[in-house]
């Protein structure tokens, strides 16, 4: 049986992990490689990392990074953050990297969704959006920037094309819930799933191990992400698994 | 020495870390000369059973493996590479494989999301000594749209449940290996499968 995905999320800034809370007060965390180990000891089942500083000479910081992950560890990585052309997500996927996730370029630039999964295949690409609930409640519109620019796009209509021209997958953060700990944004996640046919992972708000069930067991969510409760060893990919495991949710042990 | 057939596709890079990671010297090369000269063949594969086939047939590489294969090299197809041991898949339209494996390649239907994406338990159709040696509940992890289908059983050595869909997970014919999942990518249990090829597996 196919089981559910915990993916821990590492921010990177100048080489090193960073987590920064609603994307303010950066407060650096480690060595993304030696994270990235510990996190495939615990039993990790993804890792995804988020470039934030996105300059041209980081961008080549982030390939050797990418390389010395997939020296160490044994299961599939996706790199994102400031990703802007083909030849950008190539050198990434060369070092070693399994997936890369296109957000605000994607948004600039539809076609690039396209071109880089005719050139790759969807598998590899997946489409990162981050959402916020519109003033008149009735839906969530695309924001870009880290949250500062609202596109006034409407998301969910977003991920339907994204998907059509080829993402292989969504990893939707509802700029709502993250940051605060109060669980998954199970509404949003559930007016995304209902419309596309493509894994869909959740990101933003988790708090708690609750939080974790409530969103597999509503089906709202393949995979789950998480970044400040596992860096500050609040919780372990393993707490999760095993808390998970207790209440029937399939997960990988 | 292990030849990593490079025929411009896939995520060659993996495959080697991994198999230097569990001591195995290995060559990255899509040169017949080089490849022959090495004990056991891996076929990569990611992207699109027709471009990569076309890529494998541009550059003579089909004719080769035919030829080793028969010679007796063991030769392991991932993902996309195992897809191309069976004779045809109907990925946009009907494409002809490798053909080493009786069997075709079929888009999957079903509820749940397409592609698969994720670690799946590996269940064993037939006894293989395989089993003595990955965990009681080996989870691996794979990344498709399509799987094989109409296989010989005897060929099938493990399966993975994806809702009703009985994946062909690891199939086995004489002297071919493939996995749909990716042992590089598979942790432990992963290594361990590609140890197998590479120290046992004939």
């Amino acid at each position: 049986m196919i089981t559910r995905r915990i993916i821990p999320c590492l921010d990177v800034k100048d080489g090193r992990v960073v987590k920064g809370i609603n994307f303010v007060g950066l407060r650096e965390v480690g060595d993304p490689a030696e994270l990235a180990k510990q996190y495939y000891e615990q039993g990790a089942d993804e890792l995804v990392f988020l470039d934030i500083t996105a300059t041209h000479e980081h961008r080549e910081t982030m390939v050797h990074i990418v390389e010395k992950v997939a020296e160490q560890v044994f299961m599939p990585f996706t790199i994102g953050g400031g990703i802007r052309t083909a030849d950008e997500i190539r050198a990434v996927l060369r070092a070693g990297a399994d997936k890369v996730s296109l957000n605000s370029a994607a948004v600039r630039n539809p076609d690039l969704i396209s071109q880089s999964a005719s050139l790759f295949g969807s598998q590899c690409i997946v489409l990162a959006v981050d959402g916020r609930m519109r003033e008149t409640k009735d839906g969530w519109n695309v924001v870009i920037n880290g949250g500062r620019i609202d596109t006034g796009i409407d998301a969910v209509e977003w991920i339907k094309e994204g998907v059509a021209k080829g993402a292989g997958e969504i990893l939707l953060t509802s700029m709502d819930a993250d940051g605060t700990k109060n669980g998954f944004d199970l509404p949003f996640l559930k007016a995304v799933r209902k419309e596309v046919h493509v894994p869909v992972i959740a990101s933003g708000g988790c708090g708690s191990l609750e939080h974790f069930h409530e969103v597999f067991a509503q089906d709202a969510a393949d995979a789950a992400l998480a970044a400040s409760l596992f860096h500050y060893g609040e919780l372990t990919v393993g707490d999760v698994k095993n808390y998970l495991k207790e209440k029937g949710i399939p997960v990988r042990l | 020495m292990i030849g990593i057939i490079d025929y411009g596709m896939g995520n060659l890079r993996s495959v080697e870390n991994a198999l230097k990671a569990i001591g195995q010297e290995c060559v990255i090369s899509a040169d017949p000369a080089v490849l022959h000269s090495c004990d056991k063949l891996i076929l990569p594969g990611v992207g699109a059973f027709g471009d990569c086939m076309k890529n494998v047939r541009d550059r003579k590489l089909d004719v080769f493996m035919k030829d080793e294969v028969a010679s007796g090299k063991p030769l392991l197809g991932i993902c996309l590479g195992m897809q191309m041991l069976f004779e045809v898949s109907e990925e946009n339209g009907l494409n002809e494989g490798l053909g080493f494996l009786k069997g075709r390649v079929t888009k999957m239907i079903t509820d749940l999301p397409v592609p698969e994406i994720g670690w799946n338990e590996l269940e064993w159709n037939h006894d293989h000594p395989l089993k003595g040696i990955l965990s009681e509940h080996p989870y691996v992890y794979y990344v498709h749209s399509y799987s094989a289908v109409d296989y010989d059983d005897e060929a099938l050595a493990g399966y993975s449940m994806y809702g009703e869909i009985r994946v062909s997970g690891l199939v086995i014919g004489p002297h071919v290996m493939g996995t749909q999942f990716h042992p590089e990518k598979s942790a432990e249990d992963g290594l361990k499968i590609l140890r197998y090829f590479a120290e046992v597996f004939e």
